[in-house]
């Protein structure tokens, strides 16, 4: 095969497919955003940390339940959530009325307060997290060699985000939750619990963080500060993508998982920056985002 | 705590807050303040932060009563220069003689100058860069507990004789990094090698090493050449084990601790060559060190770097004890100085020296990462694969171009 940009032609696919991979991550936390934003009016800076109760939790469940993977896929993100709800209900429900900046810094806050109590428990360095032994081994595509599991991990990220999708914007318990962010007063006075539904609403979105995090524990080190770099390059993939806007956080977290991944083979050190870069310059463009509404 | 502090000084305030508390009406006795900066909060806490707090408390103790007053700072420097060098100037300023650990190599070169400007005394324990006592030597500061000409050359050399000559580097892009790959690659090009690639990633904010694993792969390297430490290396080594790369190349992580061997687990761990200058199971005066501290430091073994706190800070009382309290908080250089004339002995790294150029010497010993079928306890890790003695496991006083030597 022949060189694309002196790049060889498999180096390059096998970027193009890691970047979709480390998309995938992007994409589900920052549907969890968006949909925690677009219906609560929340900035959830909380997220990250999320996440990382996620990775902790399939640990836990592991270490002192002997409860594997596929359980823990399936009990992590509730009990996570479940988190989430008494979060929700003791402190963020009171800021509803607030301008948002409230929000962003009471969950920034909670962000660092879990994070210090993990790192207190368990220290920084990280706990060990094998991946399934149905999931070991890899497959050789020719130009790559791609471990089972990280193709795994795309296709569960797909399925998450367009069932959220599909609940949201096409059966009627998601048109009551688009309704009730339209005017919550008229929801309710048609009988629907709205504050109920928006305390579901965002443990549905911690649940998907958490989910997200049970994937990534093991490729990932699992430890208490695993979330804090991802969670401000998913918030400007939301802000790229359009505050609230599922569709958009959805494919604008696998685009963006790409570029990245481009830009670790031509130019390592940007790779940090590049999605900020690409942020600054969609917010002078579009300031409402790429797929969001102005 | 650590928190707290933390956030205090990330909005200035930190001033008061810092130094309000811990010192007041001890005017009688003369006391000497010894501060540990460090990270407490990010991804080096665990091979410092609270543990190398732990072990300068326990060289005071060890020190014993010599008619003066011993007290321990600690703060954390975020892995930031800024911040690190805020912490030291504050400090100096409020009468802390010393301050020990400074990982981050970043930090640690900030902090470096600003010891030297205010004549005080900086243990260097846990940053890892060689310009330390070459090119950024000070005449204020000990370099303790290992460097990257150690690492380069005893893990670096290691992996060259078992036909590992071709290397690629994954590099951690910042003063560590830089300097772990330049002395490594010294070593593999002087041992007949050559090195076909190197990648430098944005420290510390970067998860996935995928992209660059694969582009080791590429390379048709047969070593990969980790020039970084901590969760990185765990995320590496895990990303190479699952991309498949040991089954064409070595992987050669060229800084990388007990605790690091902890976090990836000895399944995915072993095999691993690693070089360190200390481990708790070395001797029975290491065994006896660690019995003492077991139970403050949350019922671990210390790592390398708080072991180095302790061999410094014991060393350093040794010296004021010897030239008098005030002769050594009046001038950090005649400390240094004094401490340089003294052979140093402690449990942690026994008999040794410290150099004209701030360099301590002792020998560093080449690891391989047990199995785990090996392991007879939990933090029973590592055998002893090979020793470099003193003298020749760091850079020889003339290469390092030390500029103070020389006037």
């Amino acid at each position: 095969m022949d060189d694309i940009f002196g790049i060889p032609a498999p180096l390059l696919f096998g970027q193009l497919l890691l970047g979709l991979i480390n998309g995938a991550f992007y994409a589900m936390l920052s549907l969890g955003l968006a949909v925690i934003f677009g219906l609560l009016n929340i900035v959830n800076l909380a997220h990250g940390a999320q996440f990382m109760m996620g990775a902790f939790a399939a640990w836990m469940l592991l270490a002192w339940g002997g409860i594997g993977y596929w359980w823990a896929l399936l009990l992590a993100p509730i009990i996570v959530a479940v988190t989430g709800v008494i979060l929700e209900k003791l402190f963020i429900s009171r800021l509803y009325k607030l301008d948002h900046l409230y929000g962003l810094l009471l969950t920034f806050g909670l962000a660092l307060i879990i994070e210090g109590i993990f790192r207190n428990e368990f220290g920084s360095s990280g706990l060990p997290y094998r991946i399934p032994p149905e999931l070991s081994g890899a497959w050789d595509l020719g130009f790559m060699f791609l471990p089972i599991y990280r193709g795994w991990v795309v296709i569960a990220a797909l399925v998450l985000c367009l069932a959220t999708w599909l609940i949201i914007e096409k059966t009627r318990l998601g048109a009551y939750l688009r309704a009730a962010t339209e005017n919550a007063a008229l929801v309710q006075a048609f009988g629907v619990n709205v504050p109920r539904m928006v305390t579901l609403t965002y443990g549905f979105g911690v649940a998907l963080a958490a989910a997200a995090g049970v994937l990534a524990a093991p490729i990932y080190s699992v430890n208490p500060q695993m979330g804090s770099n991802l969670i401000i390059v998913v918030f400007a993939v939301v802000v790229i993508g359009g505050m609230g806007s599922i569709l958009g956080s959805i494919l604008t977290g696998f685009t963006l998982g790409v570029v990245e991944g481009l830009t670790k083979v031509f130019w390592p050190e940007a790779s940090a920056t590049v999605i900020f870069v690409i942020m600054a310059i969609v917010l002078v463009a579009r300031p409402a985002g790429l797929f969001g509404r102005a | 705590m650590a928190i707290q502090r933390r956030d205090l000084i990330a909005a200035g305030a930190g001033a008061t807050a810092l130094g309000g508390l811990p010192w007041r009406a001890r005017a009688q006795t003369p006391t000497i303040r010894v501060g540990v900066i460090n990270d407490m909060s990010g991804p080096y806490r665990d091979s410092g932060g609270p543990a190398s707090v732990v072990m300068t408390q326990q060289a005071v103790q060890d020190f014993g009563n010599r008619g003066f007053n011993v007290e321990v700072l600690q703060a954390d420097h975020q892995n930031k220069p800024d911040v690190g060098a805020n912490i030291a100037r504050q400090w100096f300023d409020q009468g802390v003689d010393a301050v020990v650990d400074l990982p981050t190599s970043s930090v640690a070169l900030a902090v470096n100058q600003i010891a030297r400007e205010k004549n005080k005394v900086h243990l260097n324990s846990g940053a890892g860069t060689s310009d330390l006592t070459g090119s950024q030597c000070s005449p204020n500061t000990v370099h303790w507990t290992y460097d990257t000409y150690m690492l380069a050359k005893s893990t670096g050399a290691a992996v060259v004789k078992t036909g590992g000559d071709n290397w690629f580097f994954i590099t951690a892009d910042y003063a560590f990094g830089h300097a772990l790959e330049r002395d490594t690659s010294n070593f593999v090009k002087a041992a007949g090698g050559k090195v076909a690639g190197a990648v430098r990633y944005p420290f510390p904010a970067t998860t996935d090493f995928s992209a660059f694993l694969l582009q080791a792969q590429a390379s048709r390297a047969n070593v990969i050449g980790l020039a970084n430490a901590s969760t990185d290396t765990v995320n590496c080594i895990k990303g190479a084990r699952e991309f498949g790369l040991q089954r064409t190349m070595k992987i050669a992580a060229l800084l990388m601790s007990n605790i690091d061997v902890k976090a990836l687990g000895l399944e995915s761990a072993q095999g691993l060559l690693l070089s360190e200058s200390f481990y708790w199971d070395m001797n029975d005066r290491t065994r006896a060190l660690t019995e003492r501290v077991r139970a403050k430091n949350q019922d671990r073994p210390p790592a390398m770097t708080p072991a180095g706190c302790y061999g410094a800070v014991l060393h350093y009382l040794k010296a004021v004890a010897d030239m008098g309290v005030a002769a050594a908080k009046a001038s950090g250089v005649e400390a240094v100085n004094r401490m340089k004339a003294m052979p140093t002995d402690d449990d942690a790294f026994g008999p040794g020296m410290i150099r004209p150029d701030g360099r301590k010497i002792h020998p560093a010993y080449l690891f391989e990462v047990k199995a785990p079928g090996e392991s007879r306890n939990p933090w029973d890790l590592y055998k002893l694969a090979a020793t470099t003695p003193g003298e020749e496991a760091f850079r020889p006083l003339a290469e390092g171009g030390c500029a103070f030597l020389r006037s």
